[in-house]
């Protein structure tokens, strides 16, 4: 078995890297430093990780709610994209399926939306 | 006896024979579950119910008269099938069970009929009427079953129905102790039958009647002793026989319509049943015979000697119906014809028993309860109906001609005679010796009731006839004490030819008229002289007696015997258990789960309630499974 | 390049997708119904939807197919699960759908609002419960048909997690004691994620031993007819192979709750509202075992010789564990869980016999478990005092003075898990057991026959606390079930008695379905 096919897939990876390194130092060089309290808590969302509110107090939800939105048409995104590339070879059948399964995420994001998600306050 | 054994499939009216189990036990439930709602007509439900399984009952009869062989399976649905175990929820309708289904129903509705007016200032009839029905249904399940297994289950149907009906005044002490008692001594015998089915699938593979009969001549002589013996115990355990016999007396604290139809006519039969049915094992081997021969006349003597020394109505009755399925025992233990006489001898006993139970209830129902006969004397007088049913009654039981006992006691005991070698001497002697003191005790029991001076306690001023419900079932039983055994004896036999086979018939030791004669004589003998005694009355209270009579009053030291060897050693078990049962965790866990209860206690501080812990131990355990898999594969283990 | 699609026989596939489609409906009930009308719409949605997938189920009783490109196979022991898990789902979704026995329902009415809050206490007291439970329920259960069904190991584990995704939710939607329902999801989750782990490594390390099983060039696969042909007929590493049948059986042992894999269960069955406890304890295993059947009956029956024995010491300690822990319980839904990881131990014993017996018998053990416990747990939803459910011991001492009806009911079902004659207990016990000794698996049943008398020790401890003992200051009350609790209770107290008194029917039915398509 040749390497051949993984070469690019190591490229990635080097990509990646060299991606990750460049933003984290870009950001120290390029950057302006201005710190506050805001900016050096943990997950910089409002939230304090520690310690809990007192007396079992309420917290904003609506990070979560975002980050969970965004996860859900992001995953929607993965499987479109292969699909929206073959998409001359699924034919048909691939369009259905596909318009299917956009239908069922979009049952979750009416849900979403009459729920008051998507509202910010 | 080489014949094999099949039934031909019920069909036409008698593919309906299961409605004799479904209808009482429909009733049952309907009185059991509908509560205070049914208590206005419950009790007339329960007769109905037993009056119609008994019409249903004749026309089985009739159309199996009509057949053949006669004697046809109905297998409704497979009770049990798993693995190589087949159990078929399976009926068998042939002339054995047949004369037992119209003695079940007959007898039956006539005490149902007879207790609508001996229960009628009882708040718990209708739930009395319910418990009676579902024994009418376990008891007829027990004789209609084809096969061992449903055998078990009407077997211990019937048991649970008579321990419910024993206690049924449960806030009496003496009644909760009495069904405990029966409980327990029936659970002995219980798990000899028990054992004895679990045998017979181990070695025949099948429990079903035709199976068992058929495989039986090939199996180990020692087998066939071994499920013979544990049959014996099982039927000895039902029936009150010896060693198991202490149970039945006590079990008279039920109302007396119970002691009539479960613990006189139909459900202590249930032992001679058994045997009956088991013939073919038991005929395979003559040791088993001769042990149940030994048990029948050790207890038939056993019955009329404490039945002479008691003063209780019902505990006399009881004894002597303890005896009296001796006479049965004696009869199915000698084989060959004489297992016919012992199921004619039942079938009269069914009638003259019943007949003296419910007269014994009569009795006390005019008396305020009673039932000691030291103060009873002089009923003849002021109840009528009661003394003439009762006389018949004694008349059969005693053996007198022309009266039924006559003909279905007399052959028993020429039998008995006819062993062909010394045994005969001695078996006929007992049953012979029995006949005489039969006749001693229930003579005594007749006279101290209804003859002599008056000796009742002074709450007694107008003792009166029971009213015409109760009387009528008397009469109509009194007379089937008359006649029953006279008219059935011959054509019972031949009916029964077919499931019991034609006996070899051995000449007596005596002749037959010389038999006859003694026995009438030792008879007239030992009921003149309990007339004689007796006649002027007797004494209030008990007096000292010798050694045979002490010995008689206190059961023959049978009590003393099962409190010694059982009681006793049964008493420190408990105690050393209930000791270890301290020990345990909180005092809920005995002595074994004590161990199991410690490790549990430790094995439970592992589950910490905290995931990482959790997730260790996952890990710890996908480790191990990995390594064992690998260990397997590798040969390390396996 | 043009790509074979695969063929797909919606019919075979029809109780899946009338689950799923009825989920999805589900969820717009939520967006579009207004409040107060959604409960009574999405148990009547729910009921339909099951029946509709029973009477699927049944139409498709003669299909033997495997379809989907071979993902899926429709054969006797997918339609007997399905049917056993539609049905017993059914009288889950009773038991969730009840609102009679507590104001509003099981379930909380706003899972987002603080624990001891005013608002909680004021939700708690009279708010009706989220109806989001339904639609999860009818994810869950389309999960666990696909499951059964599923005939390759990527869809096995898709449907994995369809089911086990809602389940955990649902463990955390309590009405009272919300703390502890919290914390049992939250420990499901983490323990089941983690499980799932194991179950994709050992399906990486499976689908190593196939690719080089066949030689070089024809690539493996993990669907069962790929491993099935490289395992009969292998020189390949076998290493891969038992490593890989190690980690798969460790993903699908946490879900049936085998010892060392079970430690989530007696917390996870405290902690979540008890209907729900129900469900899994009924559906999940019948699911699981299913999953489990299939994969060694048709993807790895070629190495049985080295896996029985690790499995079947698996079975001994899940029955020893299940049944000692149980004997000092004081919860009455903690015990029920030992109870649960003890009969998943028997189920094991069946399952490890890879014959037409052994299959039909632990089918019918499923069923009949399935009916006893959701029953268990139903008359646990009845015992309550003011707090909502009693579930400590303690407090069932003197229940049968105070309710002989619910006591003599429970009593029954507690003989039914003691495996006393007459009951689905002892019918399903001897068939496994049965199937067991002939396939000369003799320590399998002699250790569970040990474990049963263990175990029906703490079984017998309720019943005489129930009967025997005075009710004190603190007997809680029973309360009267609504109709849908009191027809769940009845059909599983029904089927306990008649799957022990006339097993015949069901056992020929599962007979007849014990054959996998290969």
């Amino acid at each position: 078995m040749s390497l051949s096919p993984y070469v690019p897939i190591i490229g990635l990876f080097a990509l990646a890297a060299f991606f990750a390194l460049f933003s984290v130092a870009a950001a120290r060089f390029a950057g302006p430093r201005r710190y506050n309290r805001a900016k050096l808590e943990a997950y910089e969302c409002g939230i304090e990780p520690s310690p809990q509110p007192v007396g079992g107090g309420r917290f904003p939800i609506k990070f979560y709610l975002t980050a969970m939105l965004f996860i859900v048409f992001d995953i929607e995104i993965i499987f479109l994209y292969p699909w929206a590339v073959s998409f001359d070879m699924l034919g048909l059948f691939g369009f259905v399926e596909m318009v299917l399964f956009i239908v069922a995420v979009f049952v979750a994001y009416a849900y979403v939306w009459r729920r008051g998600g998507l509202d910010w306050d | 006896m080489e014949h094999s054994v099949e039934y031909a499939h019920a069909t036409g009216l008698l593919g309906s024979v299961w409605l004799l189990v479904a209808i009482p036990l429909v009733s049952a439930a309907i009185l059991l579950l509908l509560g205070r709602r049914a208590d206005r007509w419950g009790h007339w439900l329960g007769v109905a119910s037993v009056g119609a399984i008994f019409v249903l009952g004749l026309s089985y009869f009739f159309s199996l008269r009509g057949l053949e062989n006669r004697s046809v399976e109905l297998s409704l649905w497979d009770f049990i099938a798993v693995g190589d175990l087949h159990v078929d929820f399976g009926l068998l309708f042939d002339p054995l069970a047949a004369v037992f289904v119209l003695l079940i129903t007959g007898v039956g509705f006539l005490i149902h009929l007879y207790a609508v007016g001996y229960m009628s200032h009882d708040a718990g009839r209708r739930k009395f009427f319910g418990f009676f029905n579902l024994f009418v249904a376990a008891m007829l399940l027990l004789v209609l079953g084809n096969n061992y297994v449903m055998l078990y289950v009407g077997w211990e149907g019937v048991g649970l129905a008579s321990y419910l009906l024993i206690s049924f005044w449960q806030d009496r002490p003496s009644a909760a102790t009495a069904g405990k008692k029966a409980f327990l001594m029936n659970r002995v015998g219980d798990a000899g039958l028990a054992i004895a089915i679990f045998i017979m699938f181990a070695t025949l593979g099948s429990t079903q009647f035709a199976d068992v009969f058929n495989g039986a001549g090939a199996l180990q002589s020692g087998t066939v002793l071994a499920i013979g013996l544990l049959l014996l115990l099982g039927a000895a355990g039902k029936s009150g026989q010896f060693p198991l016999q202490a149970w039945l007396p006590d079990a008279m604290e039920g109302p007396t319509p119970v002691s009539a139809l479960i613990h006189a006519a139909t459900m202590v039969t249930a032992g001679v049943y058994l045997i009956a049915r088991s013939n073919p094992i038991f005929s395979l081997d003559p040791t088993l015979q001769t042990v149940v021969v030994s048990v029948g006349a050790l207890t038939l003597l056993m019955g009329c000697i404490i039945g002479a020394a008691k003063d209780d109505i019902k505990r006399v009755l009881a004894w002597s119906t303890v005896s009296q399925i001796g006479y049965m025992f004696l009869g199915v233990g000698l084989g060959g014809g004489a297992y016919a006489l012992a199921i004619i001898h039942l079938l009269a006993h069914g009638f003259f028993k019943a007949n003296m139970f419910l007269g014994a209830g009569s009795v006390m129902h005019g008396m305020q309860d009673q039932v000691d006969i030291r103060r009873f004397g002089g009923l003849a007088k002021y109840m009528k109906i009661t003394w003439i049913t009762f006389g018949l009654g004694w008349l059969a039981i005693i053996g007198m001609w022309p009266f039924s006992g006559f003909f279905t006691k007399e052959p028993i005991i020429v039998e008995a005679f006819a062993r062909g070698d010394w045994t005969a001497w001695l078996y006929g002697g007992a049953a012979l010796l029995g006949a005489g003191l039969t006749a001693f005790y229930m003579t005594r029991l007749f006279v101290l009731t209804f003859h002599g001076p008056k000796r009742w306690t002074e709450d007694i001023a107008h003792p009166h006839e029971s009213p015409l419900i109760m009387t009528v079932p008397l009469i109509l039983l009194g007379l089937g004490s008359v006649v029953a055994g006279g008219l059935m004896a011959t054509p019972v036999a031949s009916w029964l030819t077919p499931v019991l086979g034609h006996g070899e018939h051995h000449e007596p030791v005596l002749s037959h008229t010389v038999i006859t004669v003694l026995s009438l004589g030792l008879t007239v003998l030992g009921a003149g002289l309990a007339w004689l005694l007796f006649r002027n009355g007797t004494a209030l209270v008990e007096q000292p007696a010798g050694p045979v009579v002490r010995a008689a009053r206190r059961n023959l030291y049978t009590d003393a015997f099962n409190e010694a060897v059982f009681e006793k050693p049964g008493i420190f078990l408990t105690r050393a258990l209930v000791f270890l049962d301290n020990r345990g965790i909180d005092g809920l866990v005995n002595a074994l789960a004590a161990a199991v209860g410690g490790g549990s206690g430790r094995l439970r501080r592992l589950q910490t309630g905290f995931v990482r812990s959790y997730a260790m131990s996952i890990l710890t355990g996908a480790v191990l499974v990995v390594a064992a898999f690998l260990a397997v594969q590798l040969g390390w283990l396996a | 390049m043009d790509l074979k699609l695969p063929d797909i026989d919606y019919a075979a596939l029809a109780p899946i997708l009338v689950l799923f489609g009825a989920s999805l409906v589900g969820v717009l009930v939520e967006a579009f119904i207004p409040r107060k009308r959604r409960h009574l719409t999405q148990l009547v949605l729910g009921l339909l939807a099951l029946t509709g997938a029973l009477v699927a189920v049944v139409l498709n009783a003669q299909d033997r197919v495997v379809t989907a490109g071979g993902a899926v196979a429709v054969d006797g022991p997918t339609l007997f699960l399905q049917g056993a898990i539609v049905v017993l789902a059914g009288m889950a979704l009773m038991l969730i759908g009840e609102r009679s026995v507590q104001r509003g329902g099981a379930f909380v009415a706003h899972a987002a609002v603080t624990v001891g809050s005013p608002e909680d206490q004021r939700q708690a007291a009279d708010e009706g419960g989220a109806t989001e439970v339904y639609p999860l329920t009818l994810f869950a259960v389309s999960g666990m048909l696909l499951f059964v069904a599923a005939n390759d190991l990527l869809t096995m584990f898709i449907a994995l997690e369809a089911f086990s995704l809602p389940l955990y939710l649902l463990c955390a939607l309590a009405r009272r004691r919300r703390l502890l329902s919290q914390e049992s999801a939250l420990k499901y989750f983490l323990l089941g994620s983690y499980a799932s782990a194991f179950f994709l490594f050992g399906m990486a390390l499976v689908y190593g031993f196939t690719v080089g099983a066949g030689g070089t060039g024809s690539g493996g696969g993990v669907d069962f007819g790929t491993i099935r042909t490289a395992v009969t007929d292998s020189a390949a590493s076998e290493v891969l192979l038992f490593a890989g049948l190690a980690l798969l059986s460790i993903g699908l042992l946490f879900k049936i709750a085998a010892a060392p894999f079970h430690v989530w269960t007696p917390d996870v069955y405290q902690g979540a509202p008890t209907p729900i406890t129900g469900f899994m304890a009924a559906c999940t295993k019948v699911a699981a075992f299913g999953g489990l059947l299939r994969v060694l009956h048709v993807a790895f029956s070629g190495a049985s010789w080295d896996f029985t024995p690790v499995l079947g010491a698996i079975a001994v300690l899940t029955m020893l564990v299940g049944a000692i822990l149980a004997v000092t319980q004081t919860d009455i839904k903690r015990l029920l869980a030992y109870s649960s990881v003890a009969n998943a131990g028997y189920l094991l014993v069946g399952a490890l016999v890879l014959s037409k017996d052994g299959l039909s018998s632990t089918m019918f053990y499923l069923v009949a478990y399935g009916f006893t416990v959701l029953a268990a747990f139903g008359v646990v939803t009845l015992v309550r005092d003011a707090d909502g459910e009693a579930t400590h011991l303690s407090r069932w001492a003197g229940l049968g003075r105070r309710s002989p009806l619910y006591a003599g009911l429970f009593t029954f079902l507690l003989l039914a898990f003691a495996g006393i004659p007459l009951t689905s207990g002892f019918t399903s016990k001897f068939a496994v057991f049965g199937a067991a000794l002939d396939a000369g698996q003799s320590w399998l049943v002699i250790a569970g026959v040990l474990t049963s008398m263990i175990l029906a020790f703490p079984y017998l401890r309720v019943v005489v606390m129930m009967w025997l003992s005075e009710p004190g200051e603190s007997t809680p009350t029973v309360s009267l079930p609504g109709g849908l609790t009191a027809a769940a209770l009845m059909i599983g107290v029904v089927a306990t008695l008649v799957l022990g008194v006339a097993p015949a029917p069901l056992l020929d039915l599962a007979n007849g379905a014990a054959e996998f398509v290969r």
